[in-house]
């Protein structure tokens, strides 16, 4: 009995969050169209002239989010190769911890590191590069991701069994080609959850994008410019003193289901792709 | 003719010595059986000839298997067993096949070795699969995944993947050990048809089967190889007692 309970009230807490976002967010949308905001391509909610375009903030998300796969994917996956087929033993029992610390660092001190160590590198060789940009902000944040991609990719590389290793260097076949040919075709239900994961994550990420991307909205997809993104925007408006039941404080819900339906869509679309392509070895 | 000989071969996993100084000829062309109860060593053995063991690390070889017409010593330490294992192929104990279609299955050995030419991937695809009797069955779906085969599929598609890269011996690991008995017939009789084509060794638990299908057998035990002669001497009138012992059943 307590263990189902236990286990029903994850359930109990994520409808609850769900009702109140959808609770809220639908008196937000008696007052502004949907097509307003999805169309709008200003973010101004507390302005006097008020636009309610989330796309301004949702193309903030999106840049950030994609600097910081293009960084995080393949430098994770080479890792995870790397730590699965290569490493002697003793090395990954070593690296292994060590990349995952790296998840340990708390997310306010990668925003500074972004906007006061990372910036300044990147203004050296980019020199009109803003204080505030995306860029810097999305490359740190993809060193955050990367040890979810490479430790969830090694886990699912390694629990690939060997018989399968062995049918591919029977053939002639070196341990990249191996590694390439056998070992990740065999995994890949594993490694694209771990994409998704680290996905769902960049979108998510808050701390690192509100210090060092601004707070400014702006509908763009350089990366070099400075943007706010959806969870900046609510960090940013939720720490001011908006009265409740007003229509700013009700952007914060749309926002935040916005948010919600793209980490959703997401982790939807994996969970089809996962079942697509599950082998059975 | 010999197309291999096994001389003085001792194989040691780390500190324990699984294969003692073992010697016997591989004739070409023909099939040479491996027999013995579990644990005597028979897979270690076939696993020697391409160099499986390097896989993992602390495994040591003594002794040389020669392959002729070169007399490359295949156990040599300064061999590369890469260039082994693209001269020697490998079926193993259960179906293996890669998660990719039935073509990337067969053509996986040519890929690796870099070839290219699409109209020469697709002959050799398809005399490969004609080779292992799967044409005929697989042909209108070359591009489906390769696990909606049946077990016995399976095992004659890894066959065929083998094959493509025109081995000069072909390893089979107790290859029926995972199948039903027809499945098992299939690939008996594709086995006989192949030593026209490729030097076989065959390592089996099955004495019927070794009888069925080779040209000679070796007995071995705890290691240590007890008895080679041709199959029918062997199964028939035997040298030595415990050979006489294992394939009358009374133990193993």
């Amino acid at each position: 009995m307590i263990l189902f309970l236990a286990a029903f009230s994850s359930i109990a807490i994520t409808a609850g969050i769900i009702g109140i976002l959808l609770y809220e967010s639908l008196q937000f949308f008696k007052v502004v169209s949907l097509v307003d905001f999805l169309t709008d391509r200003k973010w101004t909610p507390l302005f006097a002239d008020a636009h309610y375009g989330i796309m301004s903030l949702a193309s903030g998300t999106l840049v950030t989010s994609i600097v910081a796969l293009v960084l995080a994917l393949p430098v994770g996956t080479i890792i995870a190769i790397y730590l699965s087929e290569y490493a002697p033993y003793r090395m990954r029992e070593i690296l292994k911890p060590l990349i995952e610390l790296l998840g340990a660092i708390p997310t306010v001190i990668y925003g500074y590191f972004a906007l006061l160590f990372v910036t300044p590198l990147l203004q050296f060789f980019l020199p009109h590069l803003s204080t505030f940009n995306m860029l810097s902000a999305g490359l740190v944040m993809g060193v955050m991701i990367i040890p979810y991609v490479s430790s969830l990719s090694e886990d699912a590389m390694r629990g690939v069994p060997m018989h399968i290793r062995e049918a591919s260097y029977a053939m002639g076949a070196t341990r990249f080609q191996t590694a390439l040919g056998a070992v990740m075709p065999s995994a890949f239900s594993g490694i694209s959850s771990a994409y998704i994961l680290a996905f769902s994550r960049a979108i998510g990420e808050t701390m690192v994008v509100a210090i060092a991307a601004g707070m400014q909205p702006n509908f763009t997809i350089d990366p070099r410019e400075p943007a706010a993104t959806i969870t900046a925007y609510i960090v940013q408006v939720s720490l001011g003193d908006l009265p409740h039941g007003t229509i700013g404080y009700q952007t914060i819900f749309a926002a935040g289901l916005m948010l919600f339906s793209m980490t959703f869509l997401f982790n939807l679309m994996g969970h089809f792709l996962k079942k697509r392509f599950r082998k059975v070895y | 003719m010999n197309k291999a000989e096994v001389k003085k071969l001792s194989f040691y996993y780390s500190s324990v010595q699984a294969l003692k100084d073992i010697s016997l000829p591989i004739e070409e062309k023909k099939v040479t059986a491996v027999i013995g109860p579990s644990g005597c060593g028979k897979s270690t053995l076939l696993r020697c000839f391409n160099r499986m063991h390097d896989l993992y690390p602390g495994n040591r070889y003594d002794g040389e298997i020669l392959l002729h017409p070169d007399s490359i010593n295949l156990v040599g330490a300064h061999i590369d067993p890469i260039e082994i294992r693209m001269r020697i192929g490998m079926v193993f104990q259960k179906p293996n096949p890669f998660p990719k279609s039935i073509y990337e299955n067969v053509v996986y050995g040519l890929k690796v070795r870099g070839i290219k030419k699409k109209r020469l991937i697709d002959e050799k695809c398809e005399k490969s699969l004609r080779d292992a009797a799967l044409w005929e069955e697989v042909k209108d779906r070359l591009h489906k995944p390769a696990f909606n085969l049946s077990g016995g599929q399976q095992q004659r598609l890894c066959i065929a993947r083998a094959l493509a890269t025109e081995p000069e011996i072909l390893l089979f690991d107790e290859p029926t050990s995972a199948l039903d008995p027809i499945a098992t017939a299939r690939v008996e009789e594709l086995i006989e048809e192949l030593k026209e084509k490729v030097t076989i060794v065959i390592v089996t638990h099955n004495m019927q089967q070794a009888a069925r299908i080779s040209d000679s057998t070796a007995f071995l035990y705890m290691g240590e190889l007890i008895e080679f002669g041709k199959t029918k001497q062997l199964f028939t009138n035997p040298r030595e007692k415990k050979t006489e012992d294992y394939i009358t059943g009374r133990f193993g």
